[in-house]
């Protein structure tokens, strides 16, 4: 993301929007600035700030003017007034940035079509986790923290060493060099996204081994990572986890419930 | 796709929070869905939602791209459902939320008797979500736990920040914006409301509940 020099008036709304902190005002021109590095291409301020079009030097004097007598004007804390945020063209490497942080842009980049896999939320249809296995949603960067591809890359190679399958049709597996080993390409390593989901499945017998696998590399990189696990219920919708996570020890109250209303369509046959 | 997984929030303060949405899974029954996702939607406002959301096209809850200056005095609500559910066009993941289970439960009542099809989900405490189903008629199928946050927990703020920040999954709502938010509200700078709307505008997939926003200020302001 880029900040015109031209329109920006340094009002300072944009600041505090940004997740990751990648905007300041750089005092020696007086105008909003990103920080390419930490930018991960989100779009929350360019998309998330409503915009006002006003003329950039009159709002200079104006603001100018009541400097001199110490007002300070109020503006609403989510409007560049100016429409000063403007995008820039990304090639790659940095296209994953977008890719994986900007939750409208599909992941063609990656080569995944669409946002990534569905997790438990289609199970019903798709039936991708069994009675007796368990799906785990290991994401990286969330809330709002961000993470680097080669901290990810860290915790994919440790799971990968306690031999997991990673899923197939996600797109942190695609920037894998080898499945086998969990290590994600050189090229891209040291990319900054919002948010990262890895995939896998196991058996219901291993999540114990799972869970600990991850949450130890976890405490050895430096962002977040948010854990979910899943399982198909019974027909009595008992969940077989619930006791493995409690005996382990976890603290659990919050996820999704499928409630198994969706199909496959009829198949009609001529014959 | 929405993300709803890690909100933040002792299960006593997530009583007020259901989330459901709908979705085809891609390239199985994903073909003439966009009219279910409308009836999905329209149901839904039988329910009184506090928020509905289409997550290729945006929540109810919107930046404006034209606000003219006067709007720092006299901003138009610019919450317009009808256009939302109108301009459902491609297969996609909508959602609705609601602030009281009963509301949730006529609206599954209603999503069954419908039979869409599609996959619907509740994002909620797992407990009630199961309860409420049942009690609606329907059977859970699988069910997927948050198990919370790991790694650089340093990283995180503190909790009424990060209960409004997890509202949006995606992280589209930053801590030092939630942190400005509730100093305004503290300050009286803002009311719990417009704060919320300000926040809710930020979350592209419309899942940000106002409601338990607006008690999470208030919390705040009166501590
Ligand atoms: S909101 Fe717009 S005008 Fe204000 S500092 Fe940011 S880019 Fe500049
Ligand atoms: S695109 Fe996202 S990360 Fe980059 S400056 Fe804007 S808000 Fe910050």
């Amino acid at each position: 993301m880029k900040i015109s020099t031209d329109r920006c008036v340094a009002c300072g709304n944009c600041i505090p929007v940004c997740p990751v902190g990648a905007i300041d005002i750089d005092p020696s021109i007086r105008r909003a600035v990103v920080d390419q590095e930490r930018c991960v291409e989100c779009f929350t301020c360019y998309r998330g700030l409503s915009t006002e079009h006003l003329n950039p030097t009159l709002v200079r004097t104006i603001r100018t003017v009541l400097g001199w007598v110490r007002v300070r004007f109020d503006p609403e804390p989510d409007v560049c007034p100016t429409a000063a945020i403007e995008p820039q063209e990304l090639s790659w490497p940095r296209i994953v940035r977008r890719a994986f942080s900007d939750p409208l842009v599909p992941h063609e980049s990656t080569g995944i079509h669409g946002r990534g896999t569905e997790e438990v939320k289609t199970n019903d249809v798709t039936h991708r986790v069994a009675e007796g296995e368990a799906g785990f949603t290991i994401e990286f960067g969330r809330p709002t923290v961000s993470a680097s591809f080669r901290d990810i890359s860290a915790l994919t190679e440790a799971l990968a060493g306690a031999g997991v399958e990673f899923e197939a049709n996600n797109p942190v597996t695609h920037l894998m060099t080898d499945k086998k080993t969990g290590r994600i390409r050189e090229d891209v390593l040291d990319e900054r996204v919002l948010s990262a989901i890895v995939e896998i499945k196991t058996t219901m017998d291993r999540v114990p081994e799972i869970l600990e696998t991850a949450t130890e590399a976890a405490k050895k990189i430096d962002t977040i990572v948010s854990i979910g696990v899943s399982t198909r219920c019974d027909d009595e919708g008992r969940s077989a986890l619930e006791d493995v996570l409690h005996d382990e020890g976890f603290a659990f109250w919050r996820g999704k419930t499928n409630l198994g209303l969706g199909r496959r369509p009829q198949v009609t046959r001529a014959t | 796709m929405t993300n709803t997984l890690h909100r933040y929030g002792a299960p006593q303060t997530l009583a007020d929070d259901y989330i459901v949405f709908a979705m085809a899974a891609r390239g199985v029954n994903d073909e003439g869905s966009v009219e279910k996702f409308r009836t999905f939607l329209e149901i839904a406002r039988r329910h009184r939602p506090v928020n509905l959301g289409d997550a290729t096209q945006g929540g109810v809850y919107r930046a404006s791209k034209k606000l003219n200056p006067l709007a720092h005095w006299f901003r138009r609500d610019e919450r317009d459902p009808d256009s939302l559910v109108r301009n459902v066009n491609q297969p996609t993941v909508v959602s609705a939320v609601f602030d009281n289970p009963e509301s949730l439960e006529g609206f599954l009542g209603d999503i069954r008797e419908a039979d869409l099809g599609l996959s619907i989900n509740i994002s909620a405490l797992t407990d009630r979500a199961d309860e409420i189903a049942r009690r609606a008629g329907i059977t859970r199928h699988s069910v997927e736990y948050s198990l919370g946050f790991f790694g650089a927990l340093d990283k995180l703020p503190d909790r009424a920040t990060l209960t409004l920040a997890t509202m949006c999954g995606h992280g589209m709502i930053s801590f030092n914006f939630a942190k400005k938010m509730i100093d305004w509200v503290k300050e009286g700078r803002r009311t719990p409301e417009s704060a919320s709307t300000y926040m809710a505008r930020f979350c592209t997939c419309g899942i940000f509940n106002t409601t338990r926003s607006c008690r999470v200020l208030r919390d705040c302001a009166n501590r």
